[in-house]
């Protein structure tokens, strides 16, 4: 089983995020996406940047992805996205590319590009929606996090041939994309004018309850669960259901949750040992109630 | 200036005295949906049987209007009969077009029943040409829904590079995110409007009096509190106010509806195709006063031209009283709410 380190959610400084991959090239990762998936106003690192940082973890034995934006608004969003394409698509270096809406999947087929992924964000929840994209050269399917592990079995098990599939291992969930850059709005700034304040936040901003209880994360036009979304303990059952398991990148301690999982994979930890000693490294109470077909928010353990 | 092609008003239909009474007001179209979990309005005591559609559709029809089907969430392995069994029944009953969002469903329509017409759904999350131009270059898609997400001159760079039609949400409950990428609801409740076609659903939802007020709660979770005196809304979840660096506010968004009346002449000019009214979950009487306003604002426009239009204080008057909060935004298409 594959681990993959999944696209950086926040905005972090130029040189933290250069630290940040150098640090990752030596972590047990296989597969590793790069690019600004959140906000269109990020660009401490631009695409030729990624694109570099691309070539020196290719360089250290990682496959490389670049993923396209979430939500693409304007002209400018659609010649990034053509340029990541052309990359794919012969030019130098050449990395796959993860397609977050049907837009990249458009400008995927027609430029012949045949090994694409699949993002979380096509919303892909039936055989026969998967085998279009098959059809038009996905081979890996990032499964949307709020799909069960029961439904994902479901439409694996309904395809006539099996498509590589990567779920949603750790991290805060990433729920909803919104035009509105809710980071500004609590700075009581513009969006066009936010001053970059997702600069200065290194895991976005914890939105509470009336209660005090920790409920949603603000990341600038993303809201993401406040809770960390753990497989750790359920690794036993998503094995049978996946071939990559996705860690999504934190502000602290990525490096040690992923040496965790690879240590429960490589069996020189049992997953229940593994979620307890991630519990060390995490910022906030873990849940995996969408892998049981509950609510997201949720801690289940099975009976 | 005149206007090219007259735009089109498309008017929520829970229910049948709803279709009949948007039709009686001037809709072009109605919007509808079967009882289950095929359409993003999924709620208790809402939408249409097969004999209350069959109504429905020949009560129009014999207006010369259209009846417009919502399929909009993404069937799964299981239950995808039901889907398809929906798009069958659609086109026995004669439906001007289909709004689907799910990508697997528009390629069944259109190889099974290939004299139907189909729409994008807001749902299907689409907010440039190059998305649309996919599902109509794939699926022979007419028309497209824009999520409530672009700018005016956004639309207008889509309006120009797509021979879909755009059809543009005018007036209703605003939802802040993204249509078909949210998944806040499922995370609070299990429930999403993807796939079961609910957000926020009322059998999570509790009202209690409590000696700090009265509290609205989803599945638990504390969405709002209120004074006394002060209105308690539905916890829909991101309309509700929370507590971020320990200042209390609507985090995400206030109560409030999108009104973009005065965007009219401007929606005309940059080749919008149809405008459509939000509101299912609403009662006859909101459908009636909302399009008979939206009515004669086209009208008025058709008629005189982009120049003389203005609108009338008393549409704005009778617009805010059935607004969510009593208020009214124009949402994304005015960048500074962005």
């Amino acid at each position: 089983m594959k681990l993959a380190l999944g696209p950086l959610l926040y905005y972090w400084p130029h040189q933290s995020v250069l630290d940040f991959y150098a640090d990752m090239a030596e972590a047990p990762v296989d597969s590793v996406y790069l690019g600004e998936t959140v906000c269109s106003r990020r660009h401490e690192l631009r695409l030729e940047d990624w694109l570099e940082v691309g070539k020196v973890l290719a360089a250290a034995g990682k496959e490389v992805v670049i993923s396209t934006q979430g939500l693409i608004e304007s002209e400018s969003d659609l010649k990034v996205l053509r340029r990541i394409v052309r990359q794919s698509a012969g030019g130098e270096p050449g990395f796959r590319v993860e397609a977050n809406d049907m837009g990249a999947v458009r400008l995927l087929t027609e430029a012949g590009v045949n090994d694409w992924v699949a993002g979380p964000t096509l919303n892909i929840f039936n055989p026969t929606t998967l085998q279009l994209m098959i059809d038009s050269g996905a081979t890996r399917w990032a499964v949307a996090p709020e799909m069960a592990g029961a439904a994902l079995a479901e439409v694996r098990a309904a395809l006539p041939t099996p498509i590589e599939t990567e779920v949603f291992a750790y991290g805060r969930l990433p729920l909803a994309h919104s035009a509105r850059c809710f980071t500004a709005r609590h700075f009581n700034l513009q969006k066009d004018t936010c001053e970059f304040r997702c600069l200065s936040i290194m895991d976005g901003i914890t939105l509470r309850t009336r209660e005090g209880e920790p409920f949603l994360t603000l990341n600038g036009v993303q809201t993401q669960s406040a809770r960390v979304h753990n497989l750790l303990g359920d690794l036993p059952a998503v094995r049978g259901n996946a071939e990559v398991l996705r860690i999504s990148p934190q502000g602290a301690h990525t490096r040690q949750i992923i040496e965790l999982f690879r240590a429960a994979l490589d069996g020189t930890q049992t997953p229940s040992a593994a979620l307890a000693a991630s519990r060390e490294w995490m910022v906030e109470e873990p849940c995996n109630g969408f892998w049981h077909g509950r609510a997201g928010v949720e801690q289940y353990v099975a009976a | 200036m005149t206007v090219s092609s007259p735009i089109e008003l498309v008017c929520p239909a829970g229910s049948l005295p709803a279709l009949k009474t948007a039709i009686d007001h001037g809709a072009d179209c109605v919007y509808l949906g079967f009882k289950d979990a095929t359409n993003a309005r999924n709620f208790t005591g809402l939408n249409f049987d097969p004999a209350q559609m069959r109504e429905g559709i020949a009560y129009a029809h014999a207006r010369k209007r259209k009846v417009l089907l919502a399929l909009n969430t993404y069937p799964q392995t299981g239950n995808w009969p039901s889907w398809t069994q929906a798009i069958d029944r659609a086109a026995e009953f004669g439906l001007d077009a289909l709004i689907l969002a799910d990508p697997g469903l528009m390629a069944y329509a259109a190889k099974t029943h290939p004299q139907l017409r189909l729409h994008l759904s807001v749902q299907g999350s689409a907010t440039s040409y190059e998305a649309i131009n996919y599902y109509h270059e794939r699926f022979g898609i007419q028309r497209a829904v824009l999520p409530r997400v672009l700018s005016m001159a956004q639309v207008e760079s889509v309006v120009a590079n797509t021979p879909v039609e755009i059809e543009v949400f005018g007036f209703g409950g605003l939802c802040v995110m993204v249509e078909g990428r949210c998944a806040l609801s499922a995370y609070a409740t299990g429930e999403s409007p993807n796939c079961n076609g609910a957000c926020s659903p009322g059998k999570h939802v509790r009202w209690e009096d409590t000696p700090r007020g009265m509290e609205t709660r989803l599945n638990g979770i504390l969405i709002d509190r209120f004074a006394d005196g002060e209105r308690a809304g539905y916890p829909t979840l991101c309309k509700g106010r929370f507590e971020v660096n320990d200042e209390t506010y609507y985090a995400l968004e206030e109560p409030t509806s999108l009104n973009t009346l005065e965007l009219l002449p401007e929606l005309a000019r940059i080749g919008i195709r149809a405008i459509k009214i939000e509101g299912r979950q609403r009662s006859p009487a909101y459908v009636a006063q909302v399009t008979k306003v939206w009515r004669a604002a086209l009208d008025k426009l058709e008629a005189g031209g982009a120049e003389s239009f203005s609108v009338l204080p008393a549409w704005m008057a009778e617009l805010n009283k059935v607004s969510e909060g009593q208020s009214h935004t124009l949402g994304a298409y005015y960048r500074p709410w962005k």
